[in-house]
């Protein structure tokens, strides 16, 4: 992750633009990035504008429109009970985005303040975070969030929860080493030396410069995320029937491959292509705040 | 070398003591007693005191942890409630099947995602490149249970090549137990070849515009035995390691795949144990993994160290 740390000197160029405008910039010229940009606006929009734009109640049965393939009618064709699947899709998107969002937030804001703690710190209290970091990292992600979504029940907040406590061992990491990094730079010396008290250098010149890398690290746990909301949705463990999630839809898709195939195609062509997306943003984010690409 | 074997083991200890703690604590998340959740919907008195005194409820929590960790030490990992079975004899009934899995899923990954990413590496920019490319975001973005799914769809229901689900042991039938895991561990290894694939790309550009890489082509060497004795040799030791934490990553994708494929693995055992609130084997399985990830962790070092000699001293 060293490769993350943001070069502080980035603050200013020769030019006077701007360290955000001048990676912004350089985020535009990637077209992987672009079209991830793309992808995800749209299917934000989805999520938001899900109750004007779906063209029916994604609860509604139809038992009269059981398992119709793809038409003008209703375009990825209904479910075994007659509900629309676009208009599951779109709705399904609430859940996966919110998902992504919420556990992401709940893995940083738990990870960064204690990684924030060990890198700035250090001594003792790294040695314990660090010891109960390893810890985590030692039980791989998905059976730690399927365990504690067990633990916890089975609902859409509870496997989010799940997702961001099992995802938080990567952010203390993280966090430690992209401190551990600035700590050290002659600007954090000069504000200690003319007498700053920690808290002062930790928020205000330290938290400024690790955040690009954990925008980086965000972007592509939010992806991770995904995958893992509809995988315990998938297990049952996630969001709730009848509430639309493109997991779920999946595991009951599973039941009618030979006689309705399109039940699978659109719910994983939605999650695919919200990961993938996340992942291209991540990777252009990274790429553009990389100083070795100035 | 045994100095560093020594150091790395001590550095186990504090782990996989937090790992316990928190492995125990997860119990202790469930609302209400935990007497009656193990107990499922027995509600006699009697079952629920013998309960509690086989599981140390009656105890302070610190007894509590000291007993669970004293049997997991002596590989007693509990009973399984559902099927009246110690977890431990469960999981090692179910792990060669999932071992049987990662092997051939991290065959499929190397051969795959090993010859792309030199390939990528020595072709920069070109279209193999960005094939490569391609190749290794398809494997990081798609859900392993929808991939699944399509080649059910695919391989089982339109070309009836594959069985759907099911699982025949090796030993009753070699062919039959190839054709009824080769889905979910193409689905599995698909993930390690785009993980692979990245490593090796970067580890052999690195490789490529190195001084002895250089130096050989100026003694006039050809490109094939520069790329193959010279750059891939020194490129592949980080990806040796990525290889040995692959298949604990595993671990994580089987437990769907082999939901998906009806396989009787580790994966699907704990699954099962999720919806039959199997709570004992639920932690039985998160405390094998675990040691499994760390000692896979370990070995990974070691080879590290065996295979680059500067880090011996």
């Amino acid at each position: 992750m060293a490769e993350l740390a943001f070069d502080a000197t980035l603050a200013q160029d020769d030019a006077g633009e701007s360290a955000s405008r001048r990676a912004l910039r350089r985020l535009l010229r990637r077209k992987g990035a672009v079209v991830g940009l793309i992808v995800i606006a749209l299917f934000v929009a989805a999520a938001l504008l899900a109750p004007l734009i779906a063209p029916y109640d994604p609860a509604a049965q139809g038992w009269t429109a059981v398992r119709k393939p793809p038409s003008w009618l209703h375009w990825f064709g209904t479910d075994d009970v007659g509900r629309d699947t676009l208009s599951r899709v779109i709705f399904g998107a609430r859940a996966s985005l919110l998902a992504g969002v919420i556990s992401v937030s709940i893995a940083v804001g738990i990870g960064g303040p204690l990684g924030m703690c060990a890198g700035y710190l250090g001594g003792f209290v790294d040695a314990l975070i660090s010891r109960l970091t390893d810890a985590m990292l030692a039980c791989p992600y998905l059976i730690l969030a399927i365990a504690l979504a067990a633990f916890l029940g089975p609902s859409l907040g509870n496997a989010m929860i799940a997702i961001g406590i099992a995802a938080t061992p990567v952010f203390v990491r993280l966090t430690r080493s992209l401190v551990m990094a600035v700590k050290v730079e002659d600007y954090v010396e000069a504000a200690r030396a003319v007498g700053n008290p920690r808290w002062r250098i930790a928020l205000v010149h330290i938290l400024p410069n690790i955040l690009p890398g954990l925008a980086v690290q965000a972007s592509l746990s939010i992806a991770a995320a995904i995958i893992a909301e509809a995988s315990l949705s998938f297990l049952g463990l996630g969001q709730q029937p009848p509430d639309p999630s493109w997991g779920s839809m999946l595991n009951s898709a599973q039941r009618f491959l030979s006689n309705a195939p399109w039940l699978a195609v659109f719910p994983g062509l939605a999650i695919f292509l919200t990961v993938m997306s996340f992942n291209l943003l991540g990777d252009g984010l990274r790429d553009a705040l990389d100083p070795r690409e100035r | 070398m045994l100095t560093f074997l020594g150091k790395r083991l001590l550095q186990l200890v504090p782990t996989l003591f937090f790992v316990s703690v928190m492995i125990f604590v997860l119990q202790h998340l469930l609302p209400g007693d935990p007497a009656l959740t193990i107990a499922g919907e027995e509600r006699d008195p009697a079952v629920l005191a013998q309960i509690r005194a086989q599981y140390h409820l009656d105890q302070p929590l610190p007894q509590q942890y000291l007993a669970w960790v004293t049997g997991v030490l002596h590989g007693d990992l509990g009973e399984s409630i559902r099927m009246k079975e110690s977890v431990r004899n469960l999981i090692l009934a179910k792990l060669p099947v999932t071992l049987q899995l990662a092997v051939m899923a991290i065959i499929i990954g190397l051969s795959i995602g090993l010859p792309a990413g030199v390939v990528a590496a020595v072709r920069k920019d070109s279209a193999w490149d960005y094939a490569a490319s391609v190749l290794a975001l398809w494997g990081r973005s798609t859900p392993a249970f929808w991939f699944g799914i399509l080649l059910i769809f695919l391989f089982s229901v339109k070309l009836d090549w594959l069985p759907a689900s099911g699982y025949v042991r090796p030993s009753e039938d070699l062919l039959r137990s190839l054709a009824s895991t080769i889905m979910p561990a193409f689905v599995l290894g698909n993930v390690a070849a785009a993980a692979l694939m990245r490593h090796t790309r970067s580890a052999m550009l690195d490789a490529l515009s190195s001084d002895y890489v250089r130096t050989a082509r100026a003694k006039g060497l050809s490109e094939r035995a520069v790329i193959l004795k010279h750059a891939m040799r020194n490129a592949l030791t980080p990806v040796i390691t990525v290889g040995a934490l692959e298949l604990g990553e595993f671990l994580s994708g089987t437990v769907l795949t082999e939901q998906i494929f009806s396989i009787p693995g580790v994966g699907k055992l704990i699954v099962d144990a999720v919806f039959n609130r199997d709570y004992a084997t639920v932690q039985g399985v998160v405390v094998a993994t675990a040691t499994i990830y760390v000692t896979l962790n370990l070995i990974a070092d070691l080879l590290y160290v065996l295979v680059n000699p500067r880090l011996r001293s």
